[in-house]
């Protein structure tokens, strides 16, 4: 195949792929599974929600299990009365570990907690553009999220929620402003959040972030922070 | 690193030498009996892992079995939101379509995250020759980049070795102070890559699932390379394979679990990420131009095997090499396949030709585990016994054909069986003759262990004496 020839086309090999799969499907393989003969519709009542590991039923066993799983993964998960509150905790963590800045997008949780922020931290806001270098040099990144998941301690975070797509890998330590509300039990619950909220016009970037970054890359040993941040903190307040 | 030997006699030489290789074997068997541990724990924490198998096979299936209608909704989808599409046939094309893409653009450095399809299309190879610089920043790639080594594992490309040699590694290459700790080694890699997420013009990435529903690539990842990857350079790539497809969006709700407990035991990894197109207009940054190439390469002449097409539902977790004997024994690149172990054994032959790879098929012994540890359900060792049948339908051994025409008449021939028999302990006083040689008929066997005695009394010979004695 001369491929100066094949790539006249801007799409490529479009139809001469599409052909090979009609024809290679005109035979039917044989299933290995119990499925009946039609696809149940995967959707909020998915079928298999049912078969991954359980869920208690009220707000309080979803943030119990939160927390539990949240201990596992090393993600430092705290309730906070208040925006106050939360405020309060990353100005002792700023104090604690010697920040000089933190980045964060604007928002309605974000703002208040920035406001009560003590003036001694310097704030870079990401929303109208930032340099990749000024944002990879501040020592936290606070953003707010989709949804919060109790089964597997994960954030949900999208372009348009979260600050885009840096702010909450590129700084070192990343902080979750989140409210009860937010709580999910699984991940087919933060799907269908999604799809109420966007319906079709998603953000160009969803993540479930799961805990600190990590590696076992290594022996297969732990190791937090491999390239994104190596702590994690999520904030919850009611 | 193209070898001109023939892969099956590459195949058994690599695997005389790394069978013998006790200490690498031994750490091979340290990491995948803590994988065992942790993935019985997940896998355990499931209401019913079995039904969930169903579950995630039943999507695999619908998926492979209308891709073609659920590509071009994807390809509609993903190109309405900003996204470019291209359809590669072969590898040479996938190649072609990124460096021209690097050339228009004028791109000077490159950072790429964990794609087994490049390893598969040797992207890194052609770029490099082209002048540009490409760094991987997954930190087992990176190592094996370093090393100018291929994966040794498709999930853990670096699981073969010991902190002191990565330690000596990085000290050759990146003049660093040597080290035993993992952690520091971690922070010498992440220090070396920050500034080259951040200086890179494009970011090339694989994709784990491709979402027809809304128009997304989706990626696993645990580092957070990927996310960088994707989210500083202005040029975003993914190299994905035709099969990744999903259809639905809340389809990755089943299926990211699933990975990720049977991939490592985790009950999800660190980062899930969904791109749906390049940064669209109200968002704060991303990259300005995102290409998916479909990647094609002898897919579809899997998928023509009906039979065997269900090993297109394979979600690349690993497990099948994570419980195989063999696997275990001979490690990753003994294979000297993109993919290693009993998934890389079934589809090899399919994408680089039958009598070529048919040894890997061989290299089984059929217990099953792959299978067992599948999550989706592929039929695993019974499309070795095909891949088996496949080859000497397709061309016939002669040798082989000798001894079982020679053992058929062998066995329909009572006297011709006894005496046989009889005749194998004189055989066997005559086997030190050549025992060690080359003229040694089973010295595949004797190379390594004895070879059992053959009685002095044959079963029938025994049975008629205790008859006669009236027992």
């Amino acid at each position: 195949m001369n491929p100066a020839n094949s790539n006249a086309s801007p799409k490529g090999d479009r139809e001469a792929i599409l052909g090979r799969i009609a024809e290679a499907l005109r035979e039917e393989a044989p299933r290995h599974h119990e499925a009946p003969d039609k696809p149940a519709p995967l959707s909020v009542t998915a079928p298999f929600r049912e078969w991954l590991p359980p869920v208690g039923k009220t707000r309080k066993d979803q943030i119990a299990l939160f927390a539990q799983q949240s201990e596992a993964l090393r993600t430092e998960f705290r309730e906070c009365p208040s925006e106050a509150g939360a405020a309060k905790h990353i100005a002792a963590l700023a104090a604690e570990l010697g920040w000089k800045t933190i980045a964060l997008h604007a928002g309605e949780l974000t703002d208040a907690i920035a406001e009560r922020l003590p003036k001694t931290l310097a704030v870079l806001r990401v929303d109208s553009g930032y340099t990749k270098g000024a944002l990879e040099s501040c020592d936290a990144g606070l953003t707010e999220c989709e949804s919060l998941i109790a089964q597997t301690g994960s954030v949900c975070v999208t372009a348009l929620s979260s600050g885009g797509r840096a702010l909450s890998v590129l700084p070192p330590h990343h902080i979750v402003i989140a409210q009860k509300s937010q709580l999910v039990n699984d991940l087919s619950g933060a799907y269908e959040l999604l799809a109420q909220k966007y319906e079709g016009g998603y953000p160009s970037f969803i993540s479930f972030i799961t805990g600190p970054s990590r590696t076992g890359d290594i022996e297969r040993i732990l190791v937090l922070g491999a390239h994104g941040p190596k702590k994690l903190t999520v904030l919850l307040i009611p | 690193m193209i070898s001109t030997q023939e892969p099956q006699d590459q195949f058994q030489e690599d695997a005389d030498r790394t069978t013998a290789d006790e200490p690498r074997r031994a750490a091979v068997r340290k990491a995948l009996g803590n994988y065992k541990i942790a993935r019985g724990k997940t896998e355990n924490a499931f209401t019913s892992w079995p039904h969930a198998r169903d579950a995630a096979a039943a999507i695999k299936y619908e998926g492979v079995n209308h891709l073609d209608r659920y590509l071009r909704e994807f390809e509609e989808k993903f190109t309405a939101r900003g996204g470019k599409v291209y359809w590669a046939s072969s590898a040479a094309q996938a190649r072609e379509y990124i460096l021209r893409l690097a050339r228009e653009r004028d791109v000077k450095s490159i950072v790429k995250s964990k794609a087994m399809t490049s390893e598969e299309i040797h992207l890194n190879d052609a770029l490099e020759k082209d002048g540009y610089h490409v760094i991987e920043s997954d930190l087992g790639e990176f190592i094996q980049q370093l090393k100018h080594e291929p994966p040794y594992h498709f999930v853990f490309p670096c699981m073969h070795l010991k902190r002191d040699e990565i330690s000596a590694l990085f000290e050759r290459e990146l003049g660093t102070a040597k080290t035993d700790s993992p952690e520091e080694l971690t922070m010498i890699a992440r220090r070396f890559l920050r500034q080259h997420y951040i200086n890179a013009d494009m970011g090339i990435s694989g994709g784990n699932f491709i979402v027809a529903e809304t128009g997304m690539i989706s990626i696993t990842e645990n580092e957070g390379n990927a996310r960088l990857t994707t989210a500083l350079p202005k040029i975003h790539v993914a190299l994905v394979g035709i099969e990744k497809i999903v259809p639905k969006l809340a389809d990755l709700a089943l299926l990211l679990p699933m990975l990720a407990t049977a991939g490592t035991g985790q009950q999800l990894t660190c980062y899930n990420s969904m791109y749906g197109g390049p940064r669209q207009p109200g968002e704060i940054d991303g990259p300005e131009e995102f290409h998916v190439v479909l990647l094609d390469n002898h897919r579809t002449r899997l998928l023509a095997d009906a039979e065997q097409r269900d090993a297109l539902h394979c979600i690349r977790c690993g497990a099948c090499l994570n419980v195989c004997p063999i696997f275990k024994n001979i490690g990753g690149h003994a294979y000297g396949t993109t993919y290693q172990g009993p998934i890389g054994s079934v589809i090899t032959p399919h994408f680089r030709g039958l009598q070529d790879w048919k040894h890997l098929s061989g290299a089984s012994s059929l217990c099953g585990a792959c299978t067992e540890a599948c999550p989706v359900k592929i039929d695993i060792h019974h499309h070795l016994l095909q891949n088996r049948r496949n080859a000497v339908a397709e061309k016939k051994v002669w040798w082989e054909r000798l001894i079982w025409f020679g053992f058929r008449h062998l066995m329909k021939r009572p006297w011709a069986y006894k005496m046989a028999i009889r005749l194998a302990p004189l055989g066997q006083m005559l086997h030190p003759l050549v025992l060690g040689t080359a003229a040694d008929p089973v010295q595949p066997w004797t190379k390594t262990r004895d070879f059992p005695e053959a009685a002095t009394q044959s079963f029938h010979d025994w049975w008629q004496e205790r008859k006669a004695a009236g027992k």
